[in-house]
């Protein structure tokens, strides 16, 4: 049982699919940068970055709308930037009080909000591409080659792994409390607010302990085989001719799309 | 910085055993856990190579806990050798090639996404070259009967091929001893009877720990009764199991 909560390698062929995965991080990596030195309110530049998502989603044939459909996860996160409303100086547009707060959002902070929605919602359609497009192995190869912290490394390799034995662990703790969820014809079942509260409190408890102790039991089964703080693998990981000829137009029309969008 | 790691970064180690040695020799080994819990006391255990042995007794009696020392997962006090190794740091990777552990869930063995890439995760970590990774996997398969479920995804198998695919996911390091940790909980009848023949057949040292008593008779000469971290009884199992107060003391039932 694995809870396919996470969206992740979709197999295929395609020339995305066949990239060395290297190449394919470092490309990633600068989509991301590209996005986050375009100016506030480049509207165009980011409609030509998002172009350049809808091409990379039909070179992978995963479909046009593939990553757009799975990008909206990062909007609760993008909050985390609506301080930029109020935050610029610029010609009002409309002002809250709470209690001792005085908010003033502007037009200039509107506009910064925005493009900061913009980028992350364009940078995080990337990385779904490349973890799409990239078994996860891989990644963390390609995360090797390019001379990351081992240390970094590991905890990213180990997360992935034990996310899903989390979810599954979630699901059987949810299970078990709706199969003793019963209510009587007449009664108004649930318990009180506290009560849940206490219920809920106690699942997180267990979910903690629970895959605590799994995490250690897989663990040693890797131990058992050998498993010595490298994760190894069959794919190919010498970046050739095509692979570096298509990280040099990536670069190039990176630093075009910047150059129109800071003239 | 290591060497990037899909080149082999240690020669690969073939050493056979020379044929005198046992293949475990436990002097005095006892183990507590960090919370107190004395799970083995001054156990002393011998392990010749061939020998099947069936090791019973009461949950909690210390069975996993000795397992898990027997490739150095855990370490305890007393002196542990592996083929005449003894647990030490540096032989950690030749000793967890030698001891293939099956653990009882089969979900915690079988961690990657496919079939194919369980059983190639030891050979592969071993440092073998990718022809002989591809060899020992098909082989393994064999072995276990499951060829052919190579591309499947591990957790869509039933608990009686998910068994199956853990014994080969250790049988394709070739080890010298197989450990079983309770093979045959939790099968139906006709996947246990299939295990049965399985284990009768592997011609590979082996160390079962099981509640499976009419199991144990059928499979194993030898068997080593444990309860409360010590070894109460270790001899030929048709023996054994006719010791009725024995088996009664210590939580067991005459099959």
């Amino acid at each position: 049982m694995h809870a396919n909560v996470f969206d992740r390698y979709h197999d295929g062929s395609s020339l995305l699919h066949h990239l060395a995965p290297t190449v394919k991080v470092v490309v990633a990596v600068l989509f991301i940068l590209s996005n986050a030195l375009l100016p506030d309110g480049d509207w165009l530049s980011f409609g030509i970055s998002w172009g350049v998502i809808l091409l990379l989603n039909l070179l992978a044939q995963l479909g046009l709308g593939f990553t757009f459909k799975r990008s909206f996860i990062v909007l609760p996160f993008t909050m985390a930037a609506i301080t930029a409303l109020f935050s610029l100086p610029g010609e009002t547009l409309a002002v809250w009080d709470f209690g001792p707060w005085h908010l003033v959002a502007t037009d200039l902070g509107l506009v910064r909000f925005l493009s900061i929605v913009v980028r992350s919602w364009l940078s995080v359609q990337i990385a779904i591409l490349l973890v799409a497009t990239t078994q996860f192995p891989d990644l963390i190869h390609a995360l090797e080659h390019l001379r990351l912290p081992r240390m970094l490394i590991t905890v990213i390799a180990f997360l992935y792994r034990y996310l899903f034995v989390l979810t599954d662990e979630v699901m059987r703790l949810l299970r078990a409390r709706q199969a003793r969820s019963a209510v009587l014809p007449g009664q108004r079942g649930g318990g009180g607010i506290l009560w849940r509260a206490q219920t809920a409190g106690n699942m997180v408890g267990q979910l903690f302990v629970r895959s605590y102790e799994r995490s250690d039991r897989i663990f040693n089964a890797m131990l058992s085989r050998g498993y010595q703080g490298h994760i190894r693998t069959f794919n190919r990981h010498e970046v050739i001719a095509r692979d570096w000829l298509i990280m040099a137009l990536a670069i190039f029309l990176f630093s075009i799309l910047q150059l129109f969008a800071h003239l | 910085m290591p060497p990037i790691t899909h080149t082999p970064s240690q020669p690969a180690i073939f050493q056979e055993l020379s044929e005198d040695c046992p293949v475990i020799s436990i002097d005095d080994l006892s183990f507590a856990y960090p919370d107190g819990h004395v799970a083995l006391k001054n156990l002393n255990l011998t392990i010749e190579q061939g020998e099947k042995v069936a090791l019973v007794g009461p949950n909690g009696a210390g069975k996993s806990t000795l397992m898990l020392h027997l490739n150095g997962i855990l370490k305890g006090e007393g002196e542990l050798r592996v083929g005449g190794l003894p647990l030490k740091k540096e032989n950690l990777p030749l000793i967890r090639s030698l001891v293939g552990l099956v653990f009882q869930n089969p979900d915690d063995q079988l961690f990657s996404p496919t079939v194919f890439e369980d059983v190639a995760f030891g050979p592969l970590h071993m440092g073998l070259p990718e022809s002989e990774v591809l060899a020992r996997v098909d082989e393994a398969l064999a072995q276990v009967d499951m060829s052919g479920f190579g591309e499947r995804l591990s957790h869509h198998l039933s608990t009686g091929q998910k068994k199956r695919i853990a014994i080969a996911t250790v049988l394709s390091m070739a080890p010298q001893l197989l450990v079983l940790d309770e093979p045959s909980a939790g099968l139906d009848p006709r996947a246990r009877r299939g295990l049965i023949n399985l284990m009768r057949d592997l011609p590979v040292t082996m160390l079962v720990s099981t509640h499976d008593l009419r199991m144990a008779d059928e499979l194993f000469p030898r068997m080593v009764i444990m309860d409360e971290g010590q070894i109460v009884a270790d001899g030929e199992t048709s023996a054994l199991l006719k010791d009725e107060a024995l088996l009664e003391k210590h939580g067991l039932e005459k099959p």
